[in-house]
C-alpha cells in the first residue's frame, strides 16, 4: 500500500509502468484567500475611509498616527468644499511583532485602539484585520487607520480590505528608498515624505528624493511633513477629509449598508 | 519572509488537487512567479524544503517560471516590457501607471502520478 494516501497502488512495481504522470493544470492565486477576505473587510468597512499605513521601521507611522488622532477636528475640518457635519471618529489597529507599546501611545489621544501581536509574521493579514476590528465599534468610525508592520517588502503583497495605500519615507532614510524597495512604493496611493523638519540637519536632497520617487511611483501623490511641528499637514488633511466626505457619501448611496453592522 | 506563508498555501493546494485526482505522489509543481509580485524566488525555493518535508511533494521538482512584467501605454495606445523598474515607455518616454502583466503570484501547474 502506497504509505503517503492509503491507496492500493503497488509500490514496490515500476512506477512508470503502472503510473504515468499526469500533468494538473491549477492556475491557483496564492493570495486568493488573503484577497477574499480583504473584499470581506471591504464590503465591512464600505461606510468609512480606511487607511493601511506602511513603512520602514522608524519612519514614523506611530507619530503621524497619534497626530491625525489628535488632529480629528482639524481633519473633519479641513474638505475645502465640504464641512462636514459631525465630528470625526477615528479607530486605529496596529501591528507589531512584539508589545502594545505603540498602542500605549496611541490610547493617550483617546481613541480605541487594538494591538495586533503577529510574532514571527512580518506583515499584516486580511484575516487578522477583520478579527481586530470586531473589537471596534465599527458603525460609529468615520475613519479606520490601519499601522501595518515595520517593512517594506511583505506588507506589499497583503490586501487588508483598505481604500487608501500610504507609504511613508522618512527623510532620515535617505533619498532613494524607492529605488530599493519598487514594489512598495509602485503600490502606494501617496507617498508621505514624513519629518521634514530634520532635512537640513541630515542634509536630505529634496529634488534627487522627489525624483526618484516620480520614477518609481507615478501614480502617487506626494505630501511632504512632520508630525512633530506640523509643516505640510494642511493639504495632507484636505485629501483626507476629502476622502471621507466621499465615502460618506458613497455609503449612502447604497442604502441599508452604512448602518447595517 | 512571507514566501514560508505563501509556500504553505501552494503546498496545501497541491496536496488537495493530488488527493482529488487519486494520486499519491507530487513530482513537480510549477510556480508563476510575477516580477512585482512581491516575492524572492530564492526564498520560495528555500521555503519549498522546508514545508514539503514528510509530504507527498517531499523532493519533487519547484520550477519557478518569472512572469516578467507588461504595461500599457495610454499615448501610444500599446503595451510595452519595462527594462527596468521605471516603467517607461521606448516610444514616447511617458511613464506608465497602468500594469498589465507581472503581478500574479500562481500556483500554475503540478505534476502527479
Amino acid at each position: 500500500m502506497c504509505g503517503n494516501c492509503g491507496c492500493q497502488r503497488d509500490l514496490d512495481a515500476p512506477p512508470l509502468a503502472k503510473t504515468p504522470t499526469q500533468v494538473l493544470e491549477l492556475h491557483q492565486n496564492l493570495l486568493s484567500q488573503n484577497d477574499r477576505l480583504a473584499e470581506r473587510n471591504r464590503a465591512l468597512f464600505r461606510h468609512l475611509l480606511v487607511l493601511n499605513i506602511l513603512a520602514s521601521p522608524g519612519a514614523g507611522k506611530t507619530a503621524l498616527v497619534q497626530r491625525l488622532l489628535r488632529d480629528r477636528a482639524l481633519i473633519a475640518a479641513a474638505d475645502p468644499l465640504h464641512s462636514h457635519p459631525t465630528s470625526l471618529q477615528a479607530g486605529v489597529i496596529v501591528g507589531d511583532l512584539a508589545s502594545d507599546r505603540d498602542a500605549q501611545r496611541l490610547r493617550q489621544t483617546g481613541a480605541p485602539v487594538v494591538q495586533i501581536n503577529t510574532g514571527e509574521l512580518c506583515h499584516l493579514e486580511a484575516d487578522s484585520v477583520a478579527q481586530a476590528a470586531q473589537q471596534l465599534d465599527l458603525a460609529n468610525l468615520d475613519l479606520l487607520i490601519i499601522e501595518n508592520v515595520g517593512n517594506l517588502v511583505c506588507p506589499a503583497a497583503f490586501d487588508l480590505g483598505e481604500d487608501l495605500r500610504l507609504v511613508l519615507m522618512s527623510v532620515t532614510e535617505g533619498e532613494d528608498k524607492p529605488l530599493k524597495y519598487p514594489t512598495m512604493f509602485k503600490s502606494a496611493h501617496a507617498v508621505i515624505l514624513s519629518k521634514i523638519d530634520l532635512a537640513e540637519v541630515v542634509g536630505f536632497n529634496r529634488a534627487e528624493a522627489l525624483h526618484y520617487l516620480h520614477l518609481i511611483a507615478p501614480q502617487a501623490l506626494i505630501f511632504e511633513l512632520s508630525a512633530t511641528t506640523g509643516a505640510g499637514l494642511a493639504s495632507f488633511y484636505a485629501y483626507l477629509g476629502q476622502a471621507i466626505f466621499q465615502g460618506r457619501d458613497k455609503a449612502r448611496a447604497q442604502p441599508g449598508l452604512a448602518k447595517s453592522l | 519572509m512571507h514566501e514560508v506563508g505563501l509556500m504553505q498555501a501552494a503546498l496545501a493546494i497541491a496536496l488537495d488537487q493530488a488527493a482529488a485526482q487519486g494520486a499519491c505522489q507530487i513530482h513537480a509543481l510549477e510556480l508563476h512567479v510575477g516580477q512585482q509580485s512581491g516575492v524572492v524566488p530564492a526564498a520560495l525555493a528555500f521555503a519549498f524544503e522546508v514545508v514539503s518535508v514528510g509530504t507527498a511533494a517531499a523532493g519533487a521538482e519547484l520550477r519557478l517560471t518569472s512572469i516578467p512584467v507588461r504595461c500599457y501605454c495610454s499615448r501610444c495606445q500599446r503595451e510595452f516590457q519595462p527594462i527596468d523598474w521605471v516603467y517607461e515607455c521606448p516610444d514616447c518616454h511617458g511613464l506608465s501607471t497602468d500594469i498589465r502583466q507581472g503581478q500574479t503570484l500562481e500556483l500554475a501547474s503540478l505534476e502527479v502520478s
